[in-house]
């Protein structure tokens, strides 16, 4: 850890927001979000997990619009573990009972720019029918023991999942000094971008 | 009915039948045996059809309708006979029923006579196709006489409509109008149904026309020949001539008949026969449209025929007008017209059944209908009306009225047999058999890289031509032709080999040799060597000359027989006077000089002669050599015969006889073996061979060469066949002759070729010529995808639009090398085994056929020909061969497809093994210079060159090696690489190491340090460290069995399961539902609060801080108390005594809880009272090692609790001199009182703890005194229980998801077992039954040794003798034996599995390796325990239960007489069945040897537990009598042996503990100077031996007393701790836990003794006594 202090690491902005979700039979949806990245990684600035307000949808479209802000810098030493963005849904069932509609989880993009994603979201089933009904009648599913699964691999053959809807977020990314460790994130769009980054390599040389 | 309705089909099938082969032979008459006469109806005709029909229907059927024929038929007669009036009626109505099956096969016999080919070529089938007819013949009399009444009307109508037919071709009009209108009239009459009948007219009209059209058609396109209209006039047509004496015999038979059947009424007849006329008239008619259409493709003509009216309709003409308004009304109507709605109503069945038909229900009748399918009454009725709206609706009924369905088809039960066995194994018969997946041949073929532009590949398939050297078309000529072709062939070839003048060459050759060495030999006398070569010579002119005879002999044979075969020809042409092939034979004759030619002949005769003659002269005397031995042999055997006989002979007769016998013997030289000596096996005299005569030879040789040979001065002949002759024309030819050559004409051939059996192309047909030869001369181009396996060229023949197999010729695939126009036209023989025969002139195929006039000498031949065609690979531009390489091209079916394809060659693993990939290449024989090869080329040639050790890896892409970056060296070199791959590894230095830098020059080689040290130590034992050698061994080989067992269970580690990834609420059952509904109408704040069940947490997503360990302190028990500090021993036990207002007066104890865990330290307040009550809660953090939270590494915390209590100790030291008058100072000493040591990972594994705890407090606490004597309550479990509890709820905040899954896994994991499997399912089975019955009793059947293998638990019980020092030590106290041996057990460290294993498993060791090991859990020790008390000759179980603190553990538990007593066996302490101190807390089950009882009690608490083990409603028997125990043998040792330890080093030891121990008290104060009281350590040092021969009891009060007299003035606290030796690192921990070094007080000393007792196998029992000394 000490090593950090003074090491060179590479930093990743993600401004963006939660933009909507699609879920065609269900209302009055909050959404979870949080962070799972890599052991090389880490948050320096901003929110590493949040909860939106409860959305309820229009009489005239039927998206669930959330709006809501995410920004966090990271800083690593390592691309391998690049984080991802976990969003889990939750609202009310028939009977008032708070209960997961969706999980979900999109890598963060790497390249800078603005970058549109929509998850699809997913719940874990049941294991028996009977379940399926109890689980309905008391209002409680199965849940994820922890939402960051969904962004593992690790255990997820174990598990059935029923797709729910989709989760639309918008990202705004930056990188900084990325190109100047070896890290080549595809071409660049823009010239400014690009000259900004050589005249700092320039600098750093 | 499907019956009528069969019938009916067949009917019509029968009658097309018929129409078709009146269509070819139109000459027929007889047919119409077969069709009973429409008159003769109803009764007789079902038995007709029968007949006709009868040989594939099933025989229920035919029987029954024969029955209802024969009913029928009476019923008729009757009718007949009474109604002759009704018969009209009666009979017309049938007909009419009838007449669409039967008329037009009545009508069908007619036609004949009225239409006629204009060619009589097809008469000869006449007589053939008239044998199936003849066979339908009826026998029934009335058929036969029915039959002639209508051919007698017939003929007179055919005489009639003869004359028709001459004028047919002139007026064809006239005579059709006429027969139309006769027609509608009897038409009108004979049909009762307007519609049918109008139909049918309709096309009768334009049929008429049409055959009109046909007619000038015919006339104009095929203006016939002169040959063909000769015919036409000339011929007589043959069908005129039957009928007559037809017609005559049916005179007869009428006459006959009028004879033999009176009963029929002569007006009857000729009632049938004017009927029978008027509609043979309406048939003759039908019947000639109807061989029109066959004739002449009707569908043609109909069409024809509608343009014809087209032509003729003014609406085809554009018309323009006005939209038409449609009235509703109208419209209505017309889509009334046009619209149907089925009603669903019942059909009366009258109306689906024919008229006058009843309705019969086959059931009724006894026989088998099954059942009907399951339809709807309205489905039905609807689905019947739909039907009876259709056109020929009726067919769909059956016989009852209903529509004709199959029996329902489904079953009702399965036809499978039924498994039982669904749990058990299945039948052996029914199991599955896995057999291994074949490949499909033709998978995976196509030629490798087929898809690359460069890879097309073209195969030209070239077929010229086809010849037939057989053909069913063949007429004799042509067989007798094709032979001879043959011959002169073969003559040619012969011919041009030239095999006689060669072998008649070199026979000159030889001859001459053999002379010239004769004369040498002749000269020079013989040696050996030449001898032999002579003869050698003259066995290879012999040779030479026989191969020489017999090829002349061929020679002349075949000459003859091709001038025979000529010579058959041209008698065959003589004799029917005409020629078909136009072969000729031309015989040139070579005349010879005469005189010349014979001098040859005779001098080779000579020659042969003379050779002949030496030959059989060397062979003579060969024979004469054998004679002359053999006679030698003879004579000396005969000699002995005579000897034997003279003496037998002297004996029976006289002297006299002997003259006589000599002759007689003399004459009987020969015989005289056979007569006299049948028994003996005697020689015979050998013959003297005969000298071969010269004339006999000369004689052979000249005949030979008369036969083999020209005869000299004969004129060589030489055959020349040329194709110069003429064919005789066809108007020369006799009818049979035309026939066939007509036939061959109409023949044409086309050949299919077919690719890997797949059409890709045919040729264009071509016709068949005369000299049966087919040209194609066509080429086909393949564009080759799949590898080629065959090519298949089939030759099909076409008659007309059919065509048929004729044979199939496979082309051998060519090597790549053959090139198109480089490659020979090859001639492929052919031969089909089809049987044909022809009615003229053709021999046909498969047919015995013989030219000899008496029918001998018979020969078959088959069809054969020769095709010839070409295959070869195509060449593109710039002439590159579009041929695949060869090694990707099997040439044939040896080389399979396997050779293609490396890896289904040698199969995958096989691509690691160099060897075999050789192998293969060599095999397959790989192109190196294919660049699609250099990959493997590439890998061999590293393999094969030796100096490069082949790399023990395949690499399919040899380049990836250019795509690595940097080496795998450098990669090693690099810090950072292998600071990522030591984190995936997940070694425990980097397991959570973050942020790995992100440049190699940020890692810094400190980051190493510890890894490597730790490898290092691995392998080196730090003996200091651990003071002991042995038990440094046993830690590292501990080490080593961790990390096995670690290993094992990595993999299992990341085995999830679904409760690990999803929270699910568990299925309530009804109870809990019926519960939770109960629970509703509870009150929402009870009085009685209880804990609520937390949330479980995973460990994974947490971090430092989120874990705090709750401890709540509620009250302790029975704390020692201060004892008066006074110097006189004797005070204090007085003043104690003396009464309570000492007690009231003085403060007994001041006691405080101080819990430390992790460095963290916290205390509660201060108490007052021995039982002091706090109730407080204390939360400590806690920190997982690393950061690391998940499951595994918090299992595996080592760290403990350590739960203190001391006293408060507040000490008025001397004031201040300053201010003295008003303040005191105090000081505040904390002394020890005891501890409770709780590690971690139960508190982990258990979740919470709730109880109270034995405090272990010191044996001797100076200045401190367990009696109270006070208050009389205590009294009672103050005298049997001495301890200290304390009341202790521990848990973890958040609740955290406890190792429980870990375990389950480590069951999945599923550890190789030499139980019987039977027993493992038994355990697992009795184990899941107890977990569902009492989830929270432990039951444990099976362990798992070190070894890593599942064990049933019993073995593991067995009696083992413990040192025998403890036996020889009381052996008058079994008691004190008793608890001697429990001590010993506990002195072996302990050391829960839990921790060690990082808590994969509980490892059960046995006694010896525990022993060995010197630790172990409580199971362990348990184990160890029982077996020794079963030793020592108690009842003894091991009780698998729980306890506090350990949570589940292992007990033991002794029968006694005084009662159950339950042992500890970690602490070496036993307690009463009834004792409520007793740290065990539930019963699991009962082991021993023999068995496991798992308690089913219902207060599994040892207070309430009835252990009598019989009883089986209290303890449930894992062996019962249902599943016996098998006899288990143990897996301890049968006897264990101990070793002495060594008293030297344990006192070593005790010295360097104690130095140890000394410097560490002193680093602990680091600010104040440690006095060490001398006097009081040798004084300490005396009293630890005393202690450990008491086991620490009932000395406390000596001490003080002892210490006080030594030391005086002293305030002295102190204590000694036991503890079991395993490491310093305890007995460290342990004393800085008491705290003693923390007193400050200036004036403090400390004394510290240390005593190790060393027992039998290195067990030793460490003693440390503390105190501290404070002057007063």
């Amino acid at each position: 850890m000490e090593t950090t202090s003074n090491s060179s690491v590479f930093l990743l902005t993600v401004n963006g927001q939660i933009e909507g979700a699609n879920f065609p039979d269900y209302d009055h949806l909050y959404c979870k979000y949080c962070y799972v990245y890599g052991h090389d990684w880490a948050p320096t600035t901003g929110l590493e997990e949040g909860i939106t307000q409860i959305t309820s949808k229009s009489s005239q479209s039927h998206k669930l619009i959330w709006n809501f802000p995410l920004e966090t810098t990271f800083k690593s030493t390592n691309p391998s573990g690049w984080p991802q963005l976990v969003v889990s849904v939750y609202g009310p069932d028939v009977f008032g009972n708070d209960v997961v509609r969706g999980y979900g989880a999109t890598h963060i993009p790497f390249t800078p720019g603005q970058h549109i994603r929509t998850i699809p979201m997913f719940v874990p089933e049941p294991t028996w029918r009977l379940q399926k009904f109890t689980g309905w009648l008391l209002g409680r599913r199965p849940e994820y023991t922890d939402p960051k699964v969904v962004a593992h691999g690790e255990g997820r053959e174990v598990t059935r999942v029923r797709s729910q809807g989709f989760v639309t977020v918008s990202f705004h990314i930056m990188t900084k000094d990325m190109k100047r460790m070896g890290y080549d994130m595809g071409p660049m769009n823009s010239s400014t971008v690009q000259s900004a980054t050589s005249s700092q390599s320039g600098d750093a040389q | 009915m499907a019956a009528s309705s069969e019938i009916r089909e067949k009917l019509r099938k029968k009658r097309r039948a018929l129409q078709d082969t009146l269509a070819k032979n139109k000459n027929e008459d007889d047919i119409q045996a077969l069709v009973p006469s429409a008159r003769f109806n109803m009764d007789k005709q079902p038995t007709a059809m029968k007949e006709a029909v009868g040989s594939d229907e099933d025989p229920g059927e035919t029987l029954r309708r024969t029955l209802r024929a024969q009913r029928e038929k009476r019923k008729t007669k009757l009718l007949e006979q009474s109604f002759v009036q009704d018969e009209d009626v009666g009979e017309v109505s049938p007909t009419q029923y009838n007449s669409p099956n039967e008329g037009p096969s009545s009508r069908a016999d007619d036609s004949v006579v009225f239409t006629r080919p204009p060619t009589g070529s097809q008469r000869g089938v006449s007589v053939k196709s008239e044998q199936p007819s003849r066979s339908l013949h009826l026998d029934t009399f009335v058929t036969r006489h029915l039959q002639e009444k209508l051919r007698a009307a017939r003929s007179k109508g055919e005489s009639l409509q003869q004359q028709e037919t001459s004028e047919d071709s002139s007026e064809p009009v006239s005579r059709l109008q006429r027969l139309k209108d006769r027609d509608t009239i009897t038409r009108f009459d004979r049909e009762a149904h307007p519609v049918s009948s109008r139909r049918h007219d309709d096309p009768l009209t334009l049929r008429t026309r049409v055959k009109f059209q046909e007619q000038a058609g015919r006339v104009e396109k095929d203006f016939p020949s002169a040959e063909e209209a000769y015919n036409f006039f000339t011929f007589n047509y043959e069908p005129d001539q039957p009928s007559k004496p037809e017609s005559k015999s049916r005179m007869r038979q009428k006459h006959r008949d009028g004879v033999e059947e009176d009963d029929r009424d002569g007006n009857r007849q000729e009632e049938a026969e004017e009927e029978e006329e008027a509609e043979e008239d309406e048939a003759e008619e039908d019947n000639q449209d109807q061989n029109e259409f066959q004739s002449e493709e009707a569908p043609l003509v109909r069409n024809e025929d509608d343009l014809f009216v087209i032509d003729h309709s003014p609406q085809d003409f554009v018309e323009v007008r006005k939209a038409e308004y449609v009235g509703l009304k109208m419209r209505v109507q017309r889509d009334r017209e046009l619209l149907f709605t089925p009603s669903f109503l019942t059909v009366p069945t009258s109306v689906k059944l024919p008229e006058n038909m009843k309705p019969r229900f086959l059931e009724d009748e006894g026989l088998y209908v099954g059942q009907r399918p399951a339809v709807s009454m309205t489905n039905e009725n609807i689905s019947e009306n739909r039907i009876l709206k259709m056109a020929e609706g009726s067919k769909w009924f059956g016989d009852d009225g209903k529509i004709l369905a199959l029996p329902d088809p489904i079953k009702e039960s399965s036809t499978r047999p039924p498994l039982f066995h669904m749990d058990e194994e299945l039948d052996p018969a029914l199991q599955t058999v896995y057999r291994k997946t074949m490949k499909s041949q033709y998978a995976n073929l196509y030629i490798a890289g087929a898809t690359d532009p460069e890879g097309d590949y073209q195969l030209d398939v070239d077929v010229s031509g086809l010849i037939f050297s057989h053909h069913p078309l063949f007429s004799r000529e042509h067989v007798l032709a094709s032979r001879l072709a043959q011959l002169y062939d073969q003559y040619l070839s012969r011919q041009q080999n030239n095999l006689t003048g060669h072998l008649t060459e070199k026979l000159n050759g030889l001859r001459k040799a053999l002379r010239n060495m004769m004369r040498i030999h002749g000269e020079q006398g013989s040696s050996e060597a030449l001898q032999h070569r002579i003869s050698e010579y003259s066995l290879e002119v012999r040779n030479t000359r026989q191969l020489r005879d017999l090829e002349q002999e061929k020679d002349r044979t075949l000459l003859r027989s091709i001038i025979k075969v000529w010579k058959e020809i041209k008698s065959l042409r003589e004799f029917q006077k005409y020629t078909n092939t136009p072969f000729k034979l031309f015989l040139r004759r070579e005349n010879v000089d005469r005189a010349l030619d014979e001098w040859e002949y005779e001098g080779e005769i000579l020659k042969e002669v003379l050779e002949l003659e030496a030959e059989s002269e060397e062979q003579h005397q060969k024979k004469l050599a054998e004679y002359n031995k053999q006679l030698e042999d003879w004579k000396l055997w005969r000699k002995k015969q005579k000897a034997k006989r003279r003496k037998k002979k002297k004996k029976k007769k006289g002297q006299t006889q002997d003259d006589t016998e000599e002759e007689d013997e003399e004459e009987q030289d020969q015989d005289e073996t056979e007569s006299e000596d049948p028994f003996e096996e005697d020689p015979v005299k050998p013959e003297v061979p005969e000298r071969p005569g010269v004339d006999s030879l000369e004689r052979w040789v000249r005949e030979k060469a008369s036969r083999i040979r020209r005869k000299p001065g004969e004129a060589i002949l030489i055959p020349e066949l040329s194709t110069s002759g003429g064919i005789t024309g066809n108007d020369q030819c006799p009818r049979p002759e035309i026939a066939r050559r007509e036939d061959v004409s109409r023949r044409s051939l086309f050949i299919k070729i077919l690719y890997n059996h797949k059409e890709v192309s045919r040729t264009d047909s071509c016709s068949l010529s005369t000299d049966f030869r087919v040209h194609f001369g066509q080429i086909f181009n393949l564009k080759v995808l799949n590898c080629p396996h065959s090519i298949n060229l089939q030759v099909f023949e076409e008659i007309g639009s059919s065509y048929s197999l004729l044979v199939q010729v496979f082309v051998p695939v060519p090597d790549p090398s053959v090139v198109t126009g480089r490659a020979p036209i090859e001639e492929i023989e052919f031969s089909s085994n089809q049987h044909v025969m022809f009615d003229h002139e053709g021999v046909g195929s498969d047919v015995p056929l013989s030219f000899e006039s008496d029918g001998s000498n018979k020969l078959t031949l088959l069809t054969s020909g020769k095709l010839s065609c070409c295959v070869s690979w195509g060449v593109g531009e710039e002439g590159v061969p579009l041929a695949p390489p060869l090694s990707q091209h099997p040439a044939g079916a040896h080389r399979g497809p396997g050779h293609l394809d490396a890896v289904s060659y040698i199969g995958a693993s096989g691509l690691y093994d160099m060897k075999k990939i050789g192998e293969w290449a060599i095999q397959s024989r790989l192109d190196p210079n294919d660049p699609k090869n250099t990959s493997i080329m590439h890998l061999l040639k590293v393999a094969t060159s030796g100096e490069v050790t082949a790399p023990d890896y395949f690499r399919l892409e040899h380049l990836q090696e250019e795509f690595n970056f940097v080496s795998d060296e450098e990669i090693e070199r690099s810090k950072r690489f292998r600071l990522l791959r030591l984190r995936n590894q997940e070694a425990p230095e980097f397991r959570n190491y973050k942020f790995v830098p992100l440049l190699e020059r940020e890692v810094s080689d400190k980051v190493f340090q510890d890894y490597e040290k730790r490898l290092k130590e691995g392998e080196t034992i730090d003996t200091r460290q651990h003071l002991d050698p042995h038990r440094a061994v046993v830690a590292k080989y501990l080490q080593q069995i961790q990390e096995s067992v670690i290993n094992r269970f990595i993999l299992s580690k990341h085995h999830y399961q679904l409760s690990d990834l999803v929270i699910e609420e568990e299925i309530p059952s009804i109870g809990i539902l019926g519960i939770n509904l109960f629970k509703l109408a509870e009150s929402k704040r009870p009085l009685k609060p209880e804990r609520k069940e937390r949330k479980k947490v995973t460990a994974q997503n947490l971090s430092d801080g989120d874990i705090r360990l709750l401890v709540n302190v509620i009250r302790a028990h029975n704390i020692p108390i201060r004892k008066p500090q006074s110097n006189k021993p004797g005070q204090s036990s007085q003043s104690a005594i003396q009464g309570s207002d000492w007690y009231l007066s003085q403060v007994q104890v001041r006691p405080f809880v101080e819990v430390s865990f992790q460095r963290t330290v916290l205390q509660t307040t201060t108490a007052d009272g021995p039982n002091p009550s706090w109730n407080e809660e204390l939360q400590l953090p806690f920190n997982a090692p690393n950061g690391d939270y998940s499951t595994g590494s918090l299992q595996s915390v080592k760290d403990e609790v350590f739960i203190n209590i001391f006293d408060e100790v507040l000490y008025e030291t001397g004031p201040s001199d300053k201010s003295r008058a008003t303040s005191i100072h105090t000081q505040i000493e904390k002394h020890w009182l005891g501890s409770v040591k709780i590690p971690f990972s139960t508190i982990y594994s258990q979740s919470k703890i709730d109880g109270a705890f034995k405090v272990n407090t010191p044996a001797v606490l100076l200045g401190y005194s367990r009696e109270h004597g006070s208050t009389s309550v205590y009294d009672q479990w103050r005298s049997t229980q001495g301890g200290t509890f304390i009341r202790l709820f521990i848990t973890v905040e958040p609740q955290l998801m406890p190792g429980e899954s870990v375990r389950q896994k480590i069951k999945e994991a599923e550890f190789n077992s030499q139980e019987d499997e039977r027993l493992l399912q038994a355990s697992e089975k009795f184990e899941i039954h107890a977990a569902g019955g009492y989830p929270d009793r432990p039951c444990i059947t099976t362990v798992i040794d070190l070894s890593g293998k599942t064990v049933f638990i019993t073995r593991y019980i067995r009696p083992l003798n413990p040192p025998q020092e403890f036996l020889d030590g009381f052996p008058n106290n079994p008691q004190e034996a008793t608890s001697l041996v429990a001590q010993y057990v506990s002195l072996i460290p302990s050391l829960p599995d839990q921790v060690s294993f990082s808590a994969t498993c509980d490892l059960l060791s046995t006694c010896d390796q525990f022993l060995t090991l010197l630790a172990g859990d409580e199971q362990e020790h348990a184990v160890l325990l029982c077996n020794y008390f079963l030793f020592l000759g108690k009842k003894a179980w091991l009780i698998i239960g729980t306890a506090i603190p350990e949570g589940p553990t292992a007990y033991v538990l002794t029968h006694e007489q005084s009662g159950y007593f339950i042992w500890n066996p970690s602490s070496g302490q036993f307690y009463e069945k009834g004792d409520t101190f007793c740290p065990l807390q539930t019963v699991g089950c009962l082991v021993n040897s023999d068995n496991v009882w798992f308690n089913i009690q219902k207060n599994p608490s040892p207070l309430h537990t009835n252990f009598d083990i019989t009883k089986a409603k209290m303890w449930k028997p894992f062996f019962s009598r249902s599943f016996s125990h098998p006899g288990l043998s143990s897996v301890q040792p049968e006897e264990l042996v101990y070793r002495q330890t060594d008293k030297a080093a344990a006192a070593e030891l005790q010295d360097r503990v104690e130095k140890i121990l000394k410097e560490k008290i002193m680093e602990w104060r680091p600010r104040h100077p440690t006095r060490w009281n001398r006097y009081c350590n040798t004084t300490l040092k005396q009293f630890l031996p005393k202690l450990e021969l008491s086991r620490g009891q009932n000395v406390a009060e000596g001490h003080r007393v002892e210490l006080q007299n030594l030391l005086g003035d002293y305030r002295i606290s102190g204590f000694p701790l036991h503890l079991p030796f395993s490491e310093v690192g305890p007995i460290i921990e342990a004393v800085h836990s008491t705290g003693v070094h923390n007193i400050h007080s200036s004036t403090v000393e400390f004394a510290l003794a240390v005593y190790i007792h060393p027992y039998p196998n290195n067990v030793l029992s460490v003693w440390v006594y503390l105190a501290s000394l404070v002057r007063t």
